[in-house]
């Protein structure tokens, strides 16, 4: 069913937004084939008129009422912050910069 | 004075309510031994030793509070105030780490408590620290921590399983009376399998998810390891329950029974007449260790002879999990794991001075091989084209696995019997370069986690000098009777020679020359090909 090609894992690891050395790229391509190989299995069953489960149990529409409850002070907030601007985390550049996918 | 790292939770509970021990007592004795002996397990990567006494005060004071209150105000305690426990490292305890194994999240120090954290302090628990796991969960033997990897007390060199394995082996080797682990796929019930001990995935949507670190969270359930089934039971009473901050909390009542099941073993063997079991054969599957199947064939005929009634059944898609977990399973992870971006919290990389690039150096560095890989399947698996071919397919398949179990309860069984994990303990490095015999560590137990079922492992003897562990499975919310009959096989194994075994190697952790797990792997990867370990 799958055949990965090393340009299918680059193009996937990119959109995953990892970056890969290349012996990780020729590594994940021989493993991932392998592993979707053990999906094969799967495509013998007729699953036409199966209906998908996402969850298992049986609640819906979990609503409670819009009321202001205690959270987290800013400083407790942005004590991880890798970078931090007065009471703002820093985030990247994106309006301008170059490179988007 | 016994050891005190000897007793079981319920009989602290006894000894601190007499004022014949005291919480200081008893986690002065865990922590000397968890730092004792942590160089040769590493089963801890954090020990909390200072909160820890401090909370064994506070509780040593609620307890004498309670006390001079009489009878009334010793009843209101739960069983595990003062109680020492240990919690995975994805647990999220205000003020202290929570790496979920992963260097991406060094140094993130948690800015609130998760639930189960907070239940836990609430009722008066002392957490010792915190234990190591596979990097976000995913794997069956510890090896994929970044923190090195974790021996097995019973055998050195050999793995605990995982994700859970440090919770696992803190509880086997009497660090901690109970620990809490996540399973998302088996991470409870395959290394308390593998280390001898009791471990509960619950129903999903028993336990809040709050405050731990996400994997696949249609999958994940938080529960307890114990060395019994009341510790396991105490334990799971205290966390369980709706939680407004977790949606995925059921508004399902948490048995307060849970806190008495019976002390005596004739109580609780009788709970086993009339019961009725079902024995999948799809679970007994290849590559099993015929010692496994033996011990399983065994426990299940002693449950038999005690009076349940014990009917072979068909799983007819038992063959159909693996696949469809590692479709399900990598695609909800590559989801959650999308967070890690190195702007609120974690790693972060901004050396190149573009977005995108740095997004990419920043998860690459941070991650490790198997949770890139799993983000890797499961980003291809949700991708254009391949959506319906993998994802939606998988979830199809995973309404089948769910109605395989539906009909064993629309047939009345009490419950299900299965072996947990095919193999006992594997040597490390053995399944390290192969992911897919790693993932079929867990063929037993993650169709019970697609279907949100309870399930356990309890321990079954020994194969080989190492545990086995006997699965039990329950119909949704069914955990009470799903340890009352564990309780039963307890009761009725009570006098078998197996049972009073300490793991084999545990001696050797006192030792200053005992090799660290580090050393050990460092020796497996510098030994020639085909070498110590061997592939599997």
């Amino acid at each position: 069913m799958a055949n990965l090609t090393r340009a299918d894992v680059e193009h996937v690891a990119h959109l995953a937004r990892l970056g890969l050395a290349e012996e990780e790229l020729s590594r994940l391509e021989g493993q991932l084939n392998h592993i979707l190989d053990q999906y094969t299995v799967l495509t013998a069953l007729d699953t036409e008129h199966i209906p998908p489960t996402a969850q298992t149990i049986e609640l819906q529409n979990i609503l409670r009422d819009d009321v202001v409850q205690p959270s987290l002070a800013v400083e407790e907030a942005l004590a991880n912050a890798p970078e931090r601007s007065g009471d703002h985390f820093v985030v990247p550049a994106i309006l301008g910069a170059e490179g988007g996918s | 004075m016994t050891d005190l790292t000897r007793l079981h939770a319920h009989e602290m509970a006894a000894l601190l309510r007499s004022g014949e021990v005291s919480s200081r007592a008893l986690t002065g004795a865990h922590l000397a031994a968890a730092e004792r002996q942590n160089r040769a397990l590493n089963v801890w990567l954090v020990i909390y030793r200072a909160e820890a006494l401090a909370q064994a005060d506070a509780a040593d004071k609620r307890i004498a509070e309670a006390r001079r209150e009489g009878l009334t105000g010793l009843a209101a305690l739960h069983p595990l105030c003062g109680v020492p426990i240990a919690l995975k490292d994805l647990v999220s305890v205000k003020g202290g780490q929570a790496t979920a194994g992963s260097k991406i999240l060094k140094g993130y120090i948690a800015p609130f408590d998760s639930t189960v954290a907070a239940r836990l302090k609430a009722v008066g628990a002392v957490i010792l620290g915190k234990t190591n796991m596979d990097e976000f969960a995913m794997g069956s033997s510890t090896e994929h921590s970044a923190y090195g990897p974790t021996a097995n007390p019973w055998d050195l060199n050999r793995v605990p399983g995982g994700s859970s394995g440090g919770s696992a082996a803190a509880v086997a080797a009497f660090h901690a009376p109970v620990s809490i682990g996540t399973d998302t796929g088996g991470s409870i019930r395959q290394p308390a399998s593998l280390c001898g001990v009791v471990g509960v995935k619950p129903t999903y949507g028993r336990v809040s998810r709050y405050g731990i670190v996400a994997f696949a969270s249609s999958l994940d359930q938080i529960g307890p390891f114990a060395r019994d089934v009341r510790d396991a039971a105490i334990l799971l009473h205290a966390v369980s329950g709706r939680d407004d901050r977790d949606a995925t909390s059921a508004p399902v009542p948490v048995p307060q029974e849970l806190l008495s099941l019976p002390t005596g073993d004739d109580e609780a063997a009788g709970y086993l007449k009339g019961k009725r079991l079902a024995l999948p054969k799809e679970y007994f599957v290849e590559g099993m260790e015929p010692g496994v199947a033996a011990r399983v064939h065994e426990a299940v005929a002693a449950i038999q002879a005690a009076g349940a009634t014990v009917e072979e059944v068909s799983l007819p898609y038992t063959a159909y999990g693996l696949a469809t977990y590692y479709i399900i399973a990598p695609a909800e992870c590559s989801s959650n794991l999308a967070r890690f971006d190195g702007v609120r919290f974690g790693h972060s990389d901004r050396s190149s001075g573009e977005f995108i690039a740095d997004y990419l150096r920043t998860r690459g560095a941070g991650f490790g091989p198997e949770v890139k890989r799993r983000i890797m399947l499961g980003t291809y698996a949700l991708s254009a084209g391949y959506y319906d071919a993998y994802y939606l397919k998988a979830q199809k398949v995973r309404t089948l696995i769910k109605a395989d179990f539906d009909a064993v309860w629309a047939a009345g069984f009490d419950a299900i019997c299965a072996p947990t994990s095919p193999t006992v303990a594997f040597p490390m490095g053995a399944r390290i370069e192969d992911p897919v015999a790693m993932y079929l560590s867990d063929a037993c137990t993650l169709p019970v986690n697609m279907a949100g079922l309870p399930g356990m492992s309890i321990p079954a003897g020994l194969s080989d000098g190492l545990p086995v562990g006997l699965q039990i499975i329950g119909a949704p919310w069914s955990e009470l009777s799903m340890l009352r009959l564990a309780r039963g096989y307890e009761a009725i194994t009570a006098r078998a020679t197996w049972r009073d075994l300490d793991p084999a190697e545990l001696p050797l952790t006192d030792d200053p020359n005992t090799p660290s797990p580090m050393e050990r792997k460092e020796r497996l990867e510098s030994a020639p090909a085909g070498g110590l370990g061997g592939q599997a």
